[in-house]
C-alpha cells in the first residue's frame, strides 16, 4: 500500500511536466531509490522542457532501428523511451570510466588525463565502435569534466563514431566562473522534457563560452545553441 | 515392566528429527547457503550455485538457477530463472527466459522475457530481451535490443498433440506409433 502511495506520488510529479521542485533529497524516508519500488525511478529535482532533446529526437522521430550510445550510464527512463521508439541503445558511462581510470574526481585529476596510456584505456573502455556506427549520441553533461589532450581525443572519436548527419546531443554550464558545477543524471520523460536528478557536484576541469563550444566541435558539420533557464547550454551538434 | 525395558534398550535419539525445511536444504544441489539478507538468499527449491564455488564450462539447467558463487563459461536455462546474486561473477554467455543481476556479469545476455538489473549490478555485455529494468546505481555497459515477443509465440501456443487427437488425419498416423515405442509399448517383443 505504501509502495502504491509512493509509486502514484512519483508518477504524479512526473505528469506535472515543467512543474519544478517535485523532490526529495536522495536518501530521504521518501526515496525510492532507498525502497524497493524496483523499477520506479529515483526522486528527481525537476523537470523541464529541453529544446536540445525535442531537436535531438525532432530529427530521428520518423525513424526505428536507430543505434543510439547514452553516454551517461543506463537508466530505466531512457532505456525505456529510446527502445520504445524502437531504437536500439548503447550505454557508457563516461564519468564512472572517468574516476575508474583517473582516479577520483575529488583529487587532481587533471595530470593523468595527459598520460596517452589512460587516455587510451578511456577510449578503449568507452568508444571503441567502427567508423559510422551510430545514429545519434547523447553525451549530456561530461565534457566539461575531461581535460584538453583527452577532450580532443574524445571529440574526435565522436566525430568518426557518428555517422554523417547524425546528431550529437550535449550540456554545458553556462556560468564560465563556477568552480563546482551540479552533476546531474538526465532523465528523458519525454522526447521534449528532461527530468534531472542530482548526483552531487564535481569540479569542472573546465568551461565553455559559445566560441569555445564552437572550437571544441569544429570538425562538425554544425553547431547549434540553446540556452536553458537553469544555466545550461544545450548543443546540439550536427556531424 | 517390559515396557521400561524397551525404553533402555531402545536409545533415545540424540537429536530431533530433522524438520522439513531442512530436508528441503539437503535437497538443493550445490549449495552453500548464503548468509546475508533476504535479497541474497535463494528461492526455495532453487538450485544454487553457493558463493565459494567456481565453475568453468557450459551449464544447462531445467529449473531456476541460483549462482551465487563464479561461473566462467556458458547458461542455458531456456525457460527458466537465473539469478546472479551479490557476490555471483559470471563471465558467461547468458540464455535464460528471466534474468535476474544482483552481481557481477560479463558477457552477453539473451533473455526471452525480462532482464532485472538491480542497483548494485554490474553488467557488461548485450543485451537483447523483451523488457528490462534497471535500478539507479546499477552500472551497465553495452547494447540494449528490445525485441518484442512474436505475436504467435505469445497469444497462441503450438499445441500439435491436441490437434492430432482433434483431428486424426494421415500425417498424424504414423507419430502414434513412434509415440508408443518412447513410452514403453507392451507388446514390443524387444521389450
Amino acid at each position: 500500500m505504501l509502495k502504491d502511495r509512493l509509486k502514484s506520488l512519483l508518477l504524479g510529479g512526473k505528469l506535472a511536466g515543467d512543474a519544478p521542485l517535485v523532490q526529495s533529497t536522495p536518501g530521504s524516508a521518501a526515496s525510492p531509490s532507498s525502497t524497493s519500488l524496483g523499477a520506479v525511478e529515483p526522486s528527481f529535482l525537476y523537470s523541464r522542457h529541453s529544446h536540445g532533446l525535442d531537436q535531438f529526437f525532432g530529427q530521428i522521430q520518423d525513424q526505428r532501428g536507430l543505434l543510439i550510445l547514452d553516454c551517461a550510464g543506463a537508466s530505466q527512463a531512457n532505456v525505456g523511451f529510446i527502445t520504445s521508439l524502437g531504437h536500439r541503445l548503447y550505454s557508457v558511462d563516461f564519468l564512472r570510466t572517468l574516476d575508474e581510470t583517473f582516479g577520483d574526481a575529488s583529487g587532481d585529476t587533471l595530470p593523468r588525463q595527459s598520460e596517452p596510456q589512460l587516455i587510451g584505456s578511456f577510449l578503449a573502455q568507452n568508444l571503441d565502435f567502427p567508423e559510422a556506427h551510430f545514429d545519434g549520441l547523447l553525451v549530456w553533461d561530461a565534457l566539461e569534466f575531461l581535460g584538453q589532450p583527452l577532450l580532443k581525443r574524445v571529440t574526435d572519436r565522436f566525430f568518426r563514431i557518428l555517422k554523417p548527419g547524425a546528431h550529437l546531443l550535449a550540456f554545458f554550464h553556462a556560468e564560465e566562473k563556477a568552480t563546482v558545477v551540479p552533476v546531474y543524471s538526465y532523465r528523458i520523460s519525454d522526447a521534449k522534457t528532461l527530468a534531472l536528478t542530482p548526483r552531487g557536484a564535481r569540479k569542472p576541469v573546465q568551461l565553455f563560452n559559445n566560441r569555445g563550444i564552437e572550437r571544441l566541435f569544429h570538425q562538425f558539420h554544425s553547431v547549434k545553441f540553446f540556452l536553458a533557464r537553469d544555466h545550461l547550454r544545450e548543443v546540439i551538434v550536427t556531424r | 515392566m517390559w515396557k521400561k525395558k524397551e525404553e533402555e534398550i531402545m536409545p533415545k535419539p540424540a537429536t530431533t528429527p530433522p524438520s522439513s525445511a531442512q530436508l528441503a536444504r539437503e535437497g538443493i544441489p550445490m549449495s552453500t547457503l548464503p548468509t546475508r539478507g533476504p535479497e541474497s538468499e535463494a528461492p526455495r527449491g532453487t538450485a544454487l550455485i553457493g558463493k565459494s564455488i567456481v565453475v568453468k564450462g557450459q551449464i544447462y539447467s531445467r529449473e531456476d538457477l541460483y549462482v551465487d558463487g563464479e561461473v566462467d563459461g556458458t547458461l542455458e536455462l531456456q525457460e527458466h530463472r537465473l539469478t546472479i546474486g551479490p557476490h555471483g561473477k559470471v563471465q558467461a554467455g547468458i540464455k535464460a527466459r528471466e534474468v535476474v543481476i544482483i552481481g557481477a556479469v560479463h558477457g552477453n545476455i539473451e533473455a526471452a522475457d525480462k532482464i532485472d538489473i538491480r542497483k548494485d549490478a554490474k553488467l557488461v555485455g548485450d543485451i537483447r530481451t523483451s523488457r528490462i529494468v534497471i535500478e539507479d546505481g546499477a552500472y551497465f555497459k553495452g547494447s540494449i535490443d528490445i525485441s518484442k515477443p512474436e505475436v504467435s509465440k505469445v497469444a497462441a501456443p503450438p499445441r500439435p498433440p491436441a490437434v492430432a487427437a482433434a483431428a486424426p488425419t494421415a500425417p498424424a498416423a504414423p507419430s502414434a506409433p513412434r509415440q508408443q515405442t518412447l513410452a514403453g509399448n507392451p507388446a514390443d517383443p524387444n521389450r
